[in-house]
């Protein structure tokens, strides 16, 4: 009886395993593929095994370039974080119909593309068209400027692309989180604040980590925002391998850089995933 | 203003287009149909349909099936898969420079009859492109120019040179392409401080006009790879100068932009398309008729008046007045770009040009 459930259920996961198996392994095991290819006598590549595109990425600028990558986007899941979370939370105490509104709203910020965002920030930020001419209207600066193209551009870009998933990643934690411990601390004489650094954020923890952990990865792909509004110096590992797939045509290279990536956001989930108690 | 945007216009376009022509069928064709001719998507293929074909119809009777092919290397990588299946995309289509290159020495071009085209000899030998053995297998379609575009209410009197990109009084004011392969900032290095494009044959010489480039990059505030990036900056005066198409500037201007085009002294880059003809390509006879209609001076006037490229036959040839020709491109000697260095260097260059532009 045990058996025969136990049967039908693995029996259930089948087409959702071949569907894994079909879409994520197949192009997972070509891109590999095409990391160690070898060129061939007319300037394409085929089938083979060297290392020589993984050791041009062994320079110190395409280094670089990935801690760099790594850290921007560690950056951005904090700052969409502290932005998100305190948000969330107060979300969760409104009733039920502002709370439906306000999740629709959010929900269609994420209809928005990255290339929307992008131009949409470009203007923000030009000297012409500007939020700099609202500083010089109330005074804060005699002369508009421009603050694009620059690292806070593009920082407060994918901030902003970031904190809607944030607000429902962390939603469900936050609404489904038992009122009465709340209370519980409040009886005993907590204050809110004191309620929310020592009872709330901790019960909430695993929430707050793979919520961290999604945004980290979803800007770690992020093209269009860094080449937009950043300068060279700002463009991430994501841009290199756009720029080596589409412009340079050296598909093995590329294939490299996003294994690289690969290898660098699987690290960073498992280091994340062991520390914080295996959840 | 969106006219041109598209053709040039890697990241949307090139990707799309490329996707559309991939999942195309292949259609049989039947005995003497219409022949598929690829041109740059967007405004270019606009152009081609409604000024270019009907002509070329009503002088041989060959009906066209227009297509929109990716400017790059992703065209050239479809020709291949083709190919391997032993088919062809198009019939002809429009290719530059590096890509052309490259299918030539993976022979993917077809060796063209010049019997077979009577107005080859309006061109001159830049734009007929041929195999070792002298088969010709690229013939000159059209031309168009990268110069130092300057907007006139910031810069009222636009500099004449290119040693303008190093000045020091345009720091953070400077909007480049942002690759080594579309810019030609290479090129137009060596044409300014080294007295020609010939220092670029050598690895050493390529790595001093590397040297010379990092000197500009203080003074540049936008990289750009998408037209779209560069031409409100330019026309809003937020990034008063830099390198930007000839044809769009022109046309920025027409419609009352403070934008203006100068051929500095040593040259625009000219850069152009040549038709190529793929292997597996069967109606040769109509294809040689057409490369042939676009070899005539007529039909290259008609692109100067239609699509605002330069032609690429002997302007005296043409019945273009001075303003049409001065509105396409310039009498000045250009700079023409070294493609066989983007083949021959590819890594290396897309390296190096990398860690220059990131300071």
């Amino acid at each position: 009886m045990q058996q025969g459930s136990s049967f039908t259920r693995s029996l259930g996961l089948i087409p959702s395993s071949v569907m894994i198996g079909i879409f994520f392994f197949v192009p997972f095991v070509l891109i590999l593929m095409t990391s160690v290819s070898v060129p061939s006598e007319t300037g394409d590549y085929q089938l083979g095994f060297s290392m020589e595109h993984f050791e041009r990425f062994a320079t110190w600028f395409y280094i670089e370039r990935a801690l760099f990558s790594a850290g921007l986007c560690a950056l951005i899941a904090l700052l969409s974080l502290l932005i998100a979370y305190p948000f969330t939370y107060m979300l969760t105490q409104f009733g039920p119909r502002s709370q439906t509104l306000w999740l629709i709203y959010i929900l269609a910020q994420l209809s928005l593309s990255e290339v929307l965002i992008a131009f949409s920030w470009q203007i923000l930020l030009s000297r012409t068209g500007g939020i700099a001419n609202i500083l010089v209207m109330v005074g804060l600066a005699e002369k508009s400027f421009a603050m694009t193209p620059s690292a806070g551009a593009v920082l407060a870009a994918l901030v902003y692309l970031a904190v809607p998933f944030s607000v429902l990643l962390l939603y469900p934690a936050l609404s489904r989180l038992d009122k009465s411990l709340i209370e519980a601390s409040r009886t005993l004489g907590a204050s809110p604040l004191r309620t929310f650094f020592t009872v709330v954020m901790p019960v909430t923890r695993p929430a707050i980590i793979s919520s961290g952990v999604t945004i980290f990865v979803l800007t770690l792909g992020a093209i269009i925002v860094p080449q937009v509004l950043g300068k060279p110096e700002h463009w991430t590992l994501s841009v290199l391998i756009t720029d080596q797939a589409i412009f340079n045509f050296n598909m093995p290279f590329a294939s490299a850089l996003a294994v690289v990536l690969l290898a660098l956001s699987a690290s960073v989930i498992a280091v994340v995933t062991k520390f914080s108690g295996g959840k | 203003m969106t006219r041109t945007l598209s053709r040039r216009r890697f990241m949307g376009t090139a990707a799309a287009t490329g996707a559309v022509a991939l999942s195309a069928p292949s259609i049989l064709r039947a005995a003497n149909g219409p022949i598929k001719v690829g041109t740059y998507g967007g405004f270019f293929e606009e152009s081609f349909k409604q000024f270019i074909f009907p002509e070329f119809t009503a002088a041989t009777g060959i009906e066209v099936n227009s297509m929109a092919v990716p400017t790059g290397e992703t065209w050239l990588v479809q020709i291949k898969n083709a190919a391997r299946a032993k088919t062809a995309p198009a019939d002809v289509s429009l290719m530059a420079g590096t890509p052309r290159n490259e299918g030539a020495q993976q022979k993917l071009f077809q060796t063209l009859d010049e019997s077979k085209l009577p107005n080859l000899s309006n061109l001159n030998d830049r734009f007929q492109d041929r195999y070792d053995d002298g088969g010709l297998y690229g013939v000159g379609a059209l031309s168009w120019y990268i110069t130092l575009c300057t907007n006139s209410d910031e810069i009222p009197e636009a500099p004449t040179s290119w040693a303008a990109l190093w000045d020091e009084q345009y720091k953070d004011q400077i909007g480049v392409l942002g690759l080594a392969s579309n810019s030609f900032l290479l090129e137009v290095t060596a044409a300014t401080h080294f007295g020609g494009t010939d220092i670029l044959s050598t690895k050493d010489g390529i790595q001093q006009c590397f040297d010379k480039i990092a000197e500009m990059v203080p003074n540049v505030r936008l990289w750009y790879k998408d037209e779209g990036a560069f031409q409100q900056a330019l026309q809003d005066g937020e990034i008063p100068m830099g390198q930007y198409y000839h044809d769009v500037a022109g046309l920025a201007a027409a419609e009352g932009f403070p934008v203006v085009s100068t051929f500095p002294k040593e040259g625009g880059v000219l850069d152009s398309g040549y038709w190529i003809v793929p292997q597996y390509v069967e109606p040769l006879d109509e294809v040689h008729a057409f490369i042939d209609f676009m070899s005539t001076p007529e039909t290259q006037a008609l692109l100067a008046r239609n699509v605002g490229t330069a032609p690429v036959v002997n302007a005296e040839l043409t019945d273009l007045t001075e303003e049409e020709l001065a509105a396409v491109g310039s009498p000045k000697d250009p700079i023409i770009p070294r493609y066989d260095i983007y083949q021959e260097h590819a890594d290396w260059i897309s390296d190096t040009w990398n860690r220059v532009i990131a300071g």
